[in-house]
């Protein structure tokens, strides 16, 4: 299992199409991706989950992944979320 | 919006949007700066030995009720002009004090109350049954809860919590069976509370997205708007889990129903089904057939069981009559 923790850069935070975004990465990877944010745990292959976190700007956001490529699935989520999504940095 | 799941102040307590028979209708009548304070634990106090001067084993964690009985004695302090037990009481860091009855307390108590940060909320309704609802609310408010990933629906009255991986096509069955006629509770995240530890209530963990539903190749669809009101409910008792699964030909499934699975959530034993996804499974009316199945078994029938029994006895009749036949003596 493999724990990375990264923080909301875009300034919208993360709405609908973020976390699109999110789970269509995740699902490409067989390991089982979860988002944790103040004690709310979710599965990042699920949108309306995501969205569930109420991940504003600059919220932490602990990602977690088990799984045959824990490290590569980790690794391209914190990647998504450190660009910001293409999005309006903050 | 809460910000961490485990605090629950007095402010939430106000904002609680309750419906008519659960209304607390509280208003906040000074101690705004303390609308802060934390509610830690799920119980009321009757303050009326405190203010009589008696503070051992006061329980000034909980909520302080004041019903006429403590606001009558609360006048005679002041015509006695006594503040010391009132002052006393507010030493206490109490989460906040409420009078009933719409009742309200002097000038000189508000002012105390006001210098210590404590709030002091009234409600019109009487302390027999304001006591009765904050203690049905907070109860639930401090359950044990969890969430999980899965969508539940209410299927004939039974609440089935869908559950499987991403992809198996649990939305799809949910989104069938809304079209069917049955009700979407929540989907994707369903927020589970163990209410009286026996009962399991299952809700949306977010208000924000109500009753929407997020299928592959249409997006996100609101089923209020497209289904009408009638197809969906707030929250629902988890009765029966169907995990489904992608179908693997190694794994035995269950062939005739007379093994009961179950499946641990928050401590309660729910009943569960393996239910495996080919092409060509109608995974909706399995799953309808679950439901009325799980409640003939509440009236007591139970489908798999009682077929067993009738062929075990048909089974011993047979076996009776061929002895009768074959014996020598005849």
């Amino acid at each position: 299992m493999i724990e990375l923790e990264t923080t909301i850069k875009n300034r919208a935070g993360i709405h609908a199409r973020p976390s699109a975004l999110i789970a269509q990465t995740a699902v490409k990877y067989s390991s089982r991706i979860f988002l944790e944010k103040a004690g709310n745990k979710i599965n990042a292959k699920s949108i309306m989950g995501i969205i569930t976190l109420a991940a504003s700007f600059g919220s932490v956001i602990k990602i977690t992944a088990e799984g045959p490529d824990e490290q590569a699935a980790a690794e391209a989520i914190k990647a998504l979320f450190d660009s910001g999504f293409n999005e309006e940095l903050g | 919006m809460e910000t961490e799941p485990s605090t629950f102040t007095v402010l939430d307590l106000i904002d609680l949007d309750l419906k008519e028979q659960n209304s607390l209708d509280l208003k906040c009548v000074a101690g705004r700066s303390g609308l802060g304070r934390q509610i830690t634990v799920p119980d009321f106090n009757r303050p009326g030995l405190a203010l009589a001067g008696f503070f051992e084993s006061f329980a000034w964690d909980k909520l302080q009720i004041f019903g006429r009985g403590e606001t009558a004695y609360l006048v005679k302090l002041e015509q006695e002009n006594s503040h010391e037990s009132v002052d006393r009481l507010f030493s206490y860091s109490i989460p906040c004090c409420i009078f009933t009855n719409s009742l309200l307390p002097s000038k000189s108590f508000l002012d105390a109350a006001e210098s210590s940060s404590c709030p002091v909320l009234s409600t019109p309704l009487s302390s027999s049954e304001f006591s009765s609802r904050i203690l049905r609310i907070l109860y639930e408010i401090f359950a044990p809860k969890t969430t999980m990933h899965g969508v539940l629906v209410e299927v004939f009255g039974i609440g089935i919590l869908l559950i499987g991986d991403s992809g198996v096509g649990k939305s799809e069955t949910a989104l069938e069976l809304i079209e069917r006629g049955h009700r979407l509770v929540a989907d994707d995240v369903v927020e589970i509370r163990c209410v009286n530890g026996s009962v399991l209530m299952g809700q949306g963990a977010n208000k924000m997205i109500g009753h929407h539903m997020e299928i592959r190749g249409l997006g996100i669809i609101n089923i209020t708007h497209l289904f009408g009101v009638g197809a969906i409910r707030d929250k629902k008792q988890v009765q029966l889990v169907c995990q489904l699964e992608d179908w693997n030909p190694e794994k035995v499934y269950d062939r005739i129903g007379m093994d009961e699975l179950t499946c641990e959530i928050l401590g309660v034993k729910v009943p569960k089904l393996e239910i495996p996804v080919k092409p060509g499974r109608n995974i909706p009316i399995i799953v309808e057939t679950a439901a009325m199945n799980e409640r003939l078994k509440k009236m007591g029938y139970h489908s798999a069981k009682e077929f067993n029994q009738n062929i075990v006895r048909w089974l011993e009749s047979e076996n009776e009559r061929t002895l009768y036949f074959s014996r020598d003596d005849y």
